[in-house]
């Protein structure tokens, strides 16, 4: 397999991106792209499984639209990953900033470290295609507010605290948020409520976490051996009767 | 709790006429006909949607205001005091649907538009070309031609359209797919365009992809590349006219398999698209989302930001052609919508043609105005609306309410209901089978015609021969009974001054 390797020093994002769109319509199907500071859009509206690995910290809305190809980011990574994203992996070896997986409709989004404000917001599922965002770190307000859909887990492995911001959940109505640690009531959004895992919540986050720590080295059972809060919406209706007609 | 909300509308009987042939009763979608022994009307629920006066035979049903009056007050009006009523006995937000129906001033009306006499000939449409075509996208700052004198500048994209007006973003689910295949179907025949609303693109109207703009609001619904890519343009939603700074929210029960499968939601959950997009909290937010679309349409399709018109308009219109947007469809307070709280839809945002006037003046003065084409939109009513607008400073018109009017509606403001007795605003099979596609399209047509027409006939009276002759000739124009402030603002002269 012929890897194409770009060499993405001060070129701009329109050119790269056009670069990768042209090689993925002629067939290519493995990407190396170096130097990579700061262009937006990588990977964005591709709906080939193709694979790129990014070395730098690519720019905001990675893999935005991305419908297929796995993306693999060997540094922290910025703002707007897997924005509206239907398909495909995205695996960053740092942190992240802030509006990550925001309308992300399936997929898998893991990040190694923390995340920033606004993770997952109004994520959805659709049948078979349920979105799932890891992170091996913390995250800041607003994480999973308006989700409707999907899987978020947190893992808090690198011990900081606060582990989640406020607002987790506000306005959630569909999906469940997995937390690897105690979240204290005062940071919930309203529409959430706390639950004990079962058997299937462990069996479900489990198959996904066994393939995170393969990815970033953690320990399976270390993580798996912390104590999960689950939250999940009260409603898928959270605002129904607020009207009169 | 009881209710002491006294009926709206009084239905009546003419028991001599009645045949008792029960099709008011089927006809009836709110519930407010039963047979017992004769048509028997319960008026507390009737919405005057006329659906069965249409329908009866014998014209023997008429729909009166119920003849209730209130004790005089000018500023407890009967209205007000329901509303207090209605809110008394359930805490709620009022919801409504259609545009502002509030007695505030319609610009329209106080503007005339010139004609030729002696000096400058007129011209006669019926035996002349009149053009109505334009084009909408970002036009260049200059032309380059290369040595054999063909253009060398490269264009940004651009869409056609045959008539200056296009049909408004109305979505599957809070319109039935009826609705949109009808939409869909005459703005191909007519060479226009419709817009899919933030619900996402039924299979059923993919067909006509080329005469669709795509709408990403902030709910996202249905967003992917290849919804992206199957259209003639794409249209970020940040505001509408009807509910500036309000999103948008379907009911979880309209929400059925097929809306389900559109929006990519499963069935039964509220679809919420909050006002802001989370990730759009400036002009640069925008910009990324903007190019973010360009990229993934390999920049081929125009894109679109529409906004609600704000009292500070004219600079956010600036900065969205300076974000890059190659269309900005301004939506005025008289817009319409499926659902929208009361008080935003009767009380908040500007009127269009303030905004309009505003907005083409700054994006002159800036010297950006070739840079992106204005769509205006929110209550334009007849092919008079659409020549003001355009000679206003309007690139085309955008039109909701009259292409749903057209359909059947009879705007009695219950489409948040889903009750629709005319097939439109409903998602219940039973009736959205009302709606017959061919012939809404048909009607859809037929009223586009009619105003291209007309438009011609106005073109021709003012001596010109194409509609972007027109645009932003405010010299065409004249106020009647407008204080020199709203002149000043709408960029016209009293009517009686010459040249």
């Amino acid at each position: 397999m012929i890897i194409v390797r770009i060499d993405a020093k001060g070129m701009h994002y329109r050119q790269l991106n056009k670069i990768i769109r042209d090689a993925v319509a002629s067939g290519e199907k493995e990407f190396e792209l170096d130097n990579i500071g700061g262009q937006r859009y990588i990977g964005g509206g591709l709906n080939e499984s193709v694979k790129i690995t990014i070395n730098g910290t690519p720019g905001n809305d990675l893999g935005v639209f991305m419908n297929g190809p796995k993306i693999i980011v060997n540094a922290n990574a910025q703002d707007g990953i897997a924005n509206t994203m239907n398909a495909g992996e995205i695996i960053v070896h740092g942190n992240v900033g802030d509006i990550i997986g925001y309308g992300m409709r399936g997929g898998k989004l893991y990040i190694k470290g923390d995340a920033g404000y606004r993770v997952g917001i109004h994520m959805k599922e659709y049948k078979k295609q349920v979105p799932v965002i890891i992170a091996g770190g913390t995250a800041g307000d607003f994480f999973g507010e308006y989700m409707a859909g999907g899987i978020m887990i947190l893992l808090g492995m690198n011990g900081k605290s606060p582990l989640v911001g406020d607002y987790v959940g506000t306005g959630m109505h569909g999906g469940v948020i997995y937390i690897r640690g105690k979240v204290d009531p005062f940071n919930l959004g309203k529409e959430v409520s706390c639950l004990e895992l079962s058997e299937e919540d462990t069996k479900l986050i489990g198959g996904y976490l066994k393939e995170y720590c393969e990815y970033f080295g953690f320990d399976y059972d270390e993580v798996m051996g912390g104590k999960f809060t689950k939250l999940v919406p009260l409603s898928i209706r959270p605002y129904g009767n607020l009207y009169v007609y | 709790m009881e209710s002491q909300l006294p009926a709206e509308f009084a239905v009546n009987v003419d028991h001599e006429k009645c045949r008792r042939c029960k099709r008011c009763v089927i006809n009836c979608s709110f519930g407010a006909i039963e047979f017992k022994d004769k048509v028997t009307p319960n008026s507390r629920l009737c919405v005057a949607c006329h659906r069965c006066a249409t329908f009866c035979p014998e014209n023997a049903i008429t729909i009166t205001e119920n003849p209730l009056d209130y004790k005089y007050g000018y500023n407890w009006t009967p209205e007000i005091r329901k509303n207090i009523l209605k809110q008394a006995e359930s805490g709620g937000i009022i919801l409504t649907g259609m545009g502002n129906p509030k007695p505030y001033p319609i610009y329209w009306d106080h503007m005339l538009i010139d004609a030729c006499q002696v000096t400058n000939p007129s011209i006669d449409p019926l035996r002349e070309p009149m053009e109505l075509r334009t084009y909408l996208g970002a036009k260049p700052d200059s032309l380059e031609f290369d040595e054999n004198i063909s253009l060398a500048t490269e264009l940004a994209p651009q869409v056609k359209l045959d008539i200056p007006i296009v049909f408004a973003a109305m979505s599957y689910g809070a319109i039935s797919l009826n609705a949109h295949k009808a939409l869909a179907m005459a703005a191909t025949r007519m060479g226009t365009l419709m817009n899919t609303g933030e619900g996402g693109m039924h299979e059923d109207i993919a067909p006509y992809a080329d005469r669709i703009i795509v709408q990403v609001a902030s709910g996202r619904f249905g967003v992917t590349s290849k919804y992206l890519n199957r259209s003639a343009a794409v249209e970020i939603k940040i505001g509408q006219g009807a509910k500036p700074g309000i999103g948008g929210h379907l009911p979880g029960e309209k929400v059925g398999e097929d809306i389900s499968k559109t929006r990519m939601i499963p069935v039964g959950t509220d679809a919420l698209s909050p006002a802001p997009h989370h990730d759009i909290y400036s002009i640069e937010d925008l910009s990324q989302l903007i190019y973010a679309i360009k990229e993934a349409t390999d920049y081929k399709k125009p894109v679109s930001v529409k906004i609600a018109a704000v009292h500070n308009v004219a600079a956010i219109a600036s900065g969205i052609v300076r974000a890059g947007a190659d269309i900005v469809m301004l939506d005025g307070f008289r817009g319409g919508t499926g659902a929208a709280p009361m008080v935003i839809r009767d009380h908040v945002g500007i009127p269009i043609e303030l905004a309009l006037a505003a907005v083409d003046d700054r994006l002159r003065q800036e010297g950006i105005r070739n840079r992106a084409s204005i769509l205006v939109g929110g209550s334009i009513r007849q092919s008079a609306d659409v020549v003001k607008a355009i000679a206003l400073g309007a690139d085309a018109c955008v039109i909701g309410t009259a292409s749903l009017i057209a359909m059947g509606c009879r705007v009695c403001q219950k489409c948040y209901t889903g009750n629709c007795a005319w097939g439109i605003a409903t998602q219940k099979p039973e009736l959205v089978r009302r709606l017959n596609p061919e012939v809404a399209a048909d009607r859809l047509c037929n009223l586009l015609i009619a105003w291209g027409h007309e438009i011609q006939e106005v073109l021709g009276s003012l001596g010109i021969n194409a509609i972007e002759s027109l645009r932003g000739s405010r010299e065409r124009l004249r106020g009647v009974g407008l204080p020199q402030e709203t002149l000043d603002i709408l960029g016209i002269k009293h009517a009686g001054i010459g040249q």
